[in-house]
């Protein structure tokens, strides 16, 4: 019996050793689950771009940024000095927070008014923000310790001496899957598309289908729309049946224009589609397709920002999270439908999904031909 | 002849990395012929059907198909060419009927209904049309793959190894066919392993090593080899076999049954080499085989493809 299991075992080795693919995901995945978890993911981000509208140039307030960066929480991103100019940051999603200091705030300091600090968040995502605005009171006062010396001690005996009212931008009560919702979209649309596709154009291959169709006068570009066109219907479905479960289910705000968010769609799943087209050429069998869209969907998931903060990762984590495609197309859903984007403030994002799409399409079809071999 | 030849190329050939597959092959089929195209495996038989076909671009060479350039007119022939794949190259996953209707959908076919209605009837599988072609036997496999190679009525149909692995009736129908067809107009090229298979053909081209040894009719080649050949019937011929092929003059012995085949070049030299076991074999003059031929041509063309470098 064990000559015969020891006879599988070696042809099973040897089978293994032959098949680069197998080879590269037995060593690449650990590789990659190891960095991700291990170094990727962190679920305290630190280095939240944060702007100071300073309406009060006093050394209270240059107190509180100094205290505030020294949290490492922070990286004070703007002091805008126009009014409503914080407020576009966070918009766009260039700074989470934005500090508003009022004017005569020093003064009200100074007189025990305890006058008001608004910290606005964006709440979008209230997981990656909550711990730095428990970060936020803290540094305050420190800060005020400080500089409450002399005559002013008293005015930190008793009661805080300001007060920081806290705004939850597009999120007020902090609900998570306000979040995750809109960034299920993105996986959703992912799996289906890309590993989908992938696999269809390899079944080709593999089942000896392929140089039947190649021998008909079928064009290289027909058959890749043929390939394209149900899956795009899928993921039409998909995304109609995501929406209108996050409408009835889950209650997400949805501010943004459908139209908009529908076209920022289908620029995603053609992009989706190219880039399983794109890897159908470069593998042979099923098999091998289907460990290129899990080699691809897992950094998607756990890097483009839908499961874990996208700001806690370090910094060539967040610059390889950009090369994803779900990455762009997550901020584009959480903009329009959380934030309300117009199609100005889409444009940055949806300009890299075009661009990957122009990329991945050249690719597919070029390395697509009409003969075998 | 006056008639255009439907399958005219020259020099054809087609490198794998630094392997040479197809080398300068010519092969000229009359418009109505079946030309059997036979080999070793691996001598680059399906390389040359797939340039011909447009499936592979030749590195060399040039040629016509209908009268269409094979290097500037690959789409116009593809409308005009069947190709039937080594490989079942319909999808198992379809029902038979569906697979055909889909054919009829890629080359844009009139009376769609019509023409997969009665290909069904003529394959005798109308009343089996919905079930899944994977679930076809390897005869029935074969019968659905020529029907969908010929739906579009092609001028040239082309078959790479069509009945390997098929029994003996369905290879006898087959052939009833692909000579039906042939009657009709159609100009068949197919390439087998079956000396049966071609000896019905019209004319045969015979590859080794990617170079073309032997064209014509079977009589031509048979005869153009020079083979002289002997039996040998009496007890125990069939085990000389090895002793006889040592002899000098003898090219090769091959035991049939109970008798002995031996064939060279020289019909004396044959004589004397078997002339120690004349008193208990009787060695008459025979007919050399195709297979004879076949042989003969494949031992020197692995000496030559040693010593040719051009």
């Amino acid at each position: 019996m064990w000559e015969r299991i020891g006879a599988m075992v070696f042809k099973e080795v040897r089978q293994m050793l032959r098949d680069p693919g197998t080879i590269a995901m037995m060593f690449m995945f650990p590789i990659l689950q190891l960095l991700i978890f291990g170094i990727a993911i962190n679920n305290d981000p630190r280095h939240l771009p944060l702007a100071v509208e300073a309406n009060d140039n006093s050394q209270f307030s240059r107190a509180i940024v100094s205290s505030l960066r020294a949290t490492s929480y922070f990286d004070v991103v703007e002091i805008a000095g126009g009014y409503g100019e914080g407020d576009r940051l966070i918009a766009e999603g260039k700074a989470s927070f934005l500090l508003t200091i009022p004017p005569d705030f020093a003064r009200g300091v100074v007189r025990g008014e305890r006058p008001q600090l608004l910290l606005t968040v964006d709440a979008t995502d209230p997981a990656s923000t909550g711990p730095a605005v428990a970060a936020v009171n803290e540094a305050v006062s420190r800060a005020l310790g400080q500089e409450l010396v002399g005559p002013l001690a008293t005015r930190q005996a008793s009661a805080p001496p300001v007060n920081v009212v806290l705004h939850r931008a597009y999120n007020p009560e902090g609900i998570t899957s306000h979040n995750t919702v809109p960034g299920l979209l993105a996986i959703i649309l992912s799996m289906t598309m890309v590993a989908l596709t992938a696999m269809s154009v390899s079944r080709e291959e593999e089942q000896g289908t392929m140089e039947n169709l190649l021998a008909t006068p079928l064009r290289p570009i027909e058959v890749m729309v043929g390939k394209i066109v149900p899956y795009f219907a899928m993921g039409f479905v998909q995304t109609v049946v995501i929406l209108i479960a996050a409408k009835v289910i889950f209650a997400v705000p949805f501010l943004g224009s459908l139209a908009l968010l529908l076209a920022c769609t289908l620029l995603f799943a053609l992009v989706c589609l190219a880039l399983g087209f794109t890897m159908s050429t470069l593998v042979s069998s099923q098999v091998q397709s289907m460990q290129a869209s899990m080699f691809y969907l897992m950094p998607s998931i756990l890097l483009s920002g839908f499961a874990f903060p996208f700001r806690g990762m370090p910094w060539p984590v967040q610059w390889l999270a950009e090369l994803l495609p779900p990455t762009h197309y997550i901020r584009l859903v959480r903009g329009i439908m959380l934030k309300g984007w117009d199609w100005r403030l889409a444009v940055p994002e949806s300009a890299v999904l075009l661009l990957m799409l122009v990329t991945l399409g050249t690719i597919a079809v070029q390395r697509y031909r009409d003969t075998v071999a | 002849m006056s008639e255009a030849p439907a399958i005219a190329v020259r020099g054809l050939t087609k490198r794998f990395g630094g392997r040479t597959v197809v080398d300068h092959v010519d092969l000229t089929v009359q418009p109505g012929r079946i030309c059997g195209f036979l080999g070793p495996n691996g001598s680059g038989k399906t390389t040359t059907l797939r340039m011909i076909c447009g499936l592979l671009i030749p590195d060399e060479g040039e040629g016509e198909v209908l009268g269409l350039d094979l290097a500037t007119k690959r789409r116009a022939i593809k409308h005009q060419i069947g190709y039937m794949t080594q490989k079942f190259g319909l999808f198992s996953d379809l029902s038979i009927a569906e697979n055909l209707e889909f054919i009829a959908r890629v080359y844009r076919l009139d009376n769609r209904k019509a023409r997969v209605d009665a290909a069904l009837e003529r394959l005798g599988l109308a009343s089996r049309s919905t079930q899944l072609a994977g679930k076809l036997s390897g005869g029935w496999k074969q019968r659905l793959a020529l029907a969908a190679a010929v739906l579009h009525e092609p001028r040239i149909l082309l078959l790479d190894e069509p009945t390997a692995g098929v029994d003996p009736q369905a290879r006898r129908e087959f052939w009833d066919q692909i000579h039906a067809l042939a009657r009709e107009g159609m100009t068949v090229l197919v390439s087998t392993h079956y000396m049966d298979e071609a000896e019905r053909c019209h004319e045969i081209a015979y590859i080794a090593y990617g170079v073309m040894l032997a064209r014509g009719t079977i009589g031509d080649v048979i005869a153009g080899s020079g083979l002289k050949a002997l039996q040998g019937e009496g007890p125990g011929a069939d085990r000389l076999s090895a002793q006889i092929e040592a002899r000098e003059g003898v090219e090769m012995a091959a035991p049939f049954g109970t008798s002995l085949h031996v064939c060279g070049r020289d019909i004396a030299a044959l004589r004397r080499a078997v002339a120690p076991w004349a008193d208990q074999v009787r060695f008459t003059e025979a007919d050399p085989t195709l297979e004879d031929v076949f042989i003969h041509l494949m031992k020197g063309a692995a000496d030559n493809s040693v010593l040719e470098t051009a």
